[in-house]
């Protein structure tokens, strides 16, 4: 009985919904993709040295670089906005990502076809309100993936084309582009987002959803999103639904219709959301690898028991070594010469990781070692 | 008929029996338009995937249960037709790219740009979005990935993923932070034990008590699937008899053939012992058991075998070789050096 009540109601629910289905809201992370350069939080120098090209009606090639969920994106295309403005913008930029095919027949072909083409003077309304410059833009996303050879191509277009053309290649390591090109461009750096510009952002966003938040939470989300400030965003929301909608679908259940109830987003919400590994539970491997009596062999049989259950419990290992780094290098009680000795443990594995190496025995092999040298210091 | 682990899968979000926490997260987003992608990881048999499609159902009710099997054809940029083979429904597709091997990429540029650039056709549907699961998405190539970032974003409006992955680590950094990270930790055995219960009622297993479900869940390295397999598999081999807590639960070849080696290495520290292993590791390397689960088991066998002192070389000689043979082309190699290394420390 009781479940059919749950699923009728649960009916009625989804019929309300279908109405405003219409405009249905994407992700957070879209709906605050900064829309003009003002938005773009954290990132003064590149915003400054672009906002003054806006006014000169010029622009060099451009190399953004900067790690995942920085704005480089977004930062390119508030830019063209701002040139062109949203009608224009489909005549005069071209954008090319990883998820097109992007070998050298399609620079040689698509890119040179589109740069080819004459620049057509904009019509009068557009042109008022716009700066509009004579030149087009061609945003190659995620340029790191583009192959050597096709990069290589890409530099004579750029200069044949360079009259009515402009590049903008965007990549998370700037390493990986090739240094003929690199050097053809003015290069930003796009900071990891910390400190208060990056906050004012996010509270805009709780602001903006009429979140209510505990104090500190919202630094705590910046803190565990490492500077990326996507991953904050998507954090933020996914702790919202869990504070809010989560206690309406609980009413349902128990029959009740009433509103939904919401409760204020707490730190120990988005520590569950950002999947961070409970302190107490390293703290915890931490203790017993010290306090191992007699030879490590012994302890050894115990230590694989801990590290299966951190395996049976899904912990991404990289988040284990991390968070287990941080808790040894503030650790008072190590001694400085075990803490390098772990130290170069920790970079083993995370090579180790990074090559997809197994991650059992990996974090086996480090937790083990981390007891041999602390077990080695008494 | 269907094996119990299918036939017992709960539908829906409401019925499944542990991590009642993730259920309600997954419902909660759920209840409204805006889901984000999401990056589902956790242990082999945990329930992701039972979970995953608790949620469709919440997203999209009960017909995105009517799927149908499809093929794709691709066709390689060196004019070679390949095929893959795609689970869909109304609402959302399953792929699992990693079936491609290196064509992976074709999948994610082609597959899913055709869906992303289709709009949802069915204007009853509750979601605007389809929804595209992908599994195995930790064996994604670089370039796969890669194909990922740009179109996650642009047609947000169209397409949302699911990615499930046993692990994180081999996912790159651009993807994680497109993502919202949900983690499905292993069942209990208490969780198992209680899931155990619950099947066996149902198909009417003549159990002596729930000491024999223990047992099971204690042999299942807390996968809720091997769990089930291994009830499945004792209540046909018994037949109409009872069930008891003295049936053994047969262990795999495979470990057997692990167990026999691990004797081996220690018993006699020859070359003749090694060339014999070899012949071994070759048996189960062609029964396709991965060379990285061979070493890791053969590692926790000898744990408990070797002389203590033994045990922190022994492990980090077993991390070591694990590393090469990820890096190196011949599983054997690695194997054998691991073996014969482990023969060396016996020695002193
Ligand atoms: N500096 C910023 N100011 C405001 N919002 C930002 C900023 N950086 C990131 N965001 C938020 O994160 C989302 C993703 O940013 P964006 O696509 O520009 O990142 P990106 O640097 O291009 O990352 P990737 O290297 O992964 O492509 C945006 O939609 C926005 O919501
Ligand atoms: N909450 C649950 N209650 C009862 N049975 C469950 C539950 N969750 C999962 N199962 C059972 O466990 C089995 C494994 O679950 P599932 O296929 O979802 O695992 P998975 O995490 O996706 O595994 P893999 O990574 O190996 O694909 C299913 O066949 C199902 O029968
Ligand atoms: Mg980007």
């Amino acid at each position: 009985m009781q479940s059919f009540f749950a699923k009728s109601q649960q009916a009625q629910k989804a019929d309300g919904k279908k109405t405003s289905k219409n405009k249905a809201p994407p992700p957070w992370v879209e709906k605050y993709r900064p829309k003009s350069l003002d938005d773009v939080s954290s990132q003064d120098h590149a915003v400054t040295v672009l906002k003054r090209t806006l006014g000169s009606a010029n622009l060099p090639h451009m190399l953004f670089y900067g790690p995942p969920g920085t704005g480089k994106t977004s930062t390119v295309l508030a830019l063209a906005k701002e040139l062109y403005g949203p009608e224009l913008m489909k005549d005069r930029v071209l954008e090319l990502n990883a998820s097109d095919e992007r070998g050298i027949a399609i620079v040689r072909d698509s890119i040179k076809n589109f740069a080819a083409q004459k620049v057509v003077a904009p019509k009068d309304h557009i042109a008022e309100k716009y700066p509009c410059p004579p030149f087009k833009i061609i945003i190659l996303d995620e340029a790191d993936s583009m192959t050597t050879d096709a990069q290589s191509a890409l530099r004579r277009t750029m200069e044949t084309y360079s009259a009515q053309t402009r590049f903008c290649l965007i990549c998370n390591y700037v390493t990986r582009i090739i240094d003929p090109l690199a050097s053809r461009c003015s290069k930003f750096r796009f900071r990891l987002l910390d400190g208060n510009d990056a906050l004012a952002r996010l509270r805009h966003v709780s602001d903006a959803e009429q979140l209510s938040v505990e104090d500190g939470v919202l630094e705590k989300i910046l803190e565990v999103a490492n500077g990326d400030l996507r991953r904050a965003i998507t954090i933020l929301q996914s702790c919202s639904r869990l504070s809010g909608e989560s206690s309406a679908a609980q009413n349902d259940e128990d029959g009740d219709a009433t509103m939904a109830e919401t409760r204020p987003i707490t730190i120990a919400d988005v520590n569950e959301t950002a999947g961070v590994i409970p302190t107490e539970t390293l703290k915890a491997i931490i203790k017993a690898c010290k306090d191992s009596k007699g030879p490590i062999g012994d302890t050894v049989p115990d230590i694989l028991v801990a590290v299966k259950e951190l395996t049976y419990s899904g912990w991404s290992s990289a988040q284990i070594t991390s968070q287990m780094h941080d808790l040894i290098i503030t650790d008072v009680l190590i001694e400085g010469k075990e803490k390098s000795k772990i130290a170069e443990l920790l970079s083993v594995t995370d090579k180790r990781l990074a090559d997809g190496a197994d991650e059992s025995l990996a974090m086996l092999n480090l937790i083990v070692g981390i007891a041999d040298v602390l077990g080695a210091a008494k | 008929m269907s094996l119990w682990v299918d036939k017992h899968r709960p539908k829906s979000l409401d019925h499944v029996d542990y991590h009642q926490d993730i259920s309600e997260r997954f419902s909660a987003l759920a209840a409204t338009g805006d889901l984000p992608h999401l990056l589902v990881y956790g242990p082999s048999g945990a329930g992701k995937k039972t979970r995953v499609m608790g949620l469709l159902k919440k997203l999209y009710g009960p017909s995105v249960e009517k799927i149908s099997t499809k093929s794709h054809k691709f066709v390689t940029p060196s004019k070679r037709e390949l095929e893959l083979g795609v689970i869909c429904s109304a609402y959302h597709l399953e792929v699992t790219p990693s079936d491609m091997g290196n064509n992976d990429r074709l999948v994610i540029q082609q597959l899913l740009k055709e869906t992303a650039e289709t709009q949802q056709v069915d204007l009853n549907a509750k979601q605007r979005f389809k929804v595209v699961i992908i599994n195995e998405a930790d064996s994604l190539s670089r370039d796969a990935q890669a194909a990922l970032r740009r179109t996650m974003e642009k047609y947000t409006k169209n397409i949302r993923l699911i990615l499930l992955t046993n692990s994180t680590s081999n996912i790159i950094a651009p993807i994680r932070s497109r993502t919202l990270l949900v983690r499905v930790a292993a069942p209990t055995e208490q969780d198992i034990v209680n899931v155990l219960e619950k099947v066996a009622a149902k198909e009417h297993v003549d159990l002596e008590n729930t000491k024999t479900l223990e047992k099971i869940a204690s042999h299942s390295d807390r996968n809720l699937r091997k769990a089930l397999l291994t009830l499945e598999t004792l209540y046909t081999f018994a037949g109409s008899k009872t069930v008891s807590e003295n049936t053994p639960i047969p262990t795999p070849d495979w470990e057997m053939v692990i167990g026999r080696i691990a004797r081996e290495l220690v018993s006699s520290r020859t070359p003749a012992t090694l060339l014999a292993i070899r012949s071994l590791f070759y048996e189960l390397l062609s029964h396709c058991i991965p060379p990285s689960t061979i070493l890791k088991e053969l590692t926790y066998r000898l744990i408990p075998v070797v002389p203590a002192n033994l045990r922190v070389p022994l492990i980090s000689a077993a991390a070591t070789y694990e590393h090469r043979l990820k890096l190196g082309a011949k599983y054997i190699f690695h194997l054998e050096a691991f073996c014969a290394k482990v023969m060396v420390l016996l020695e002193e």
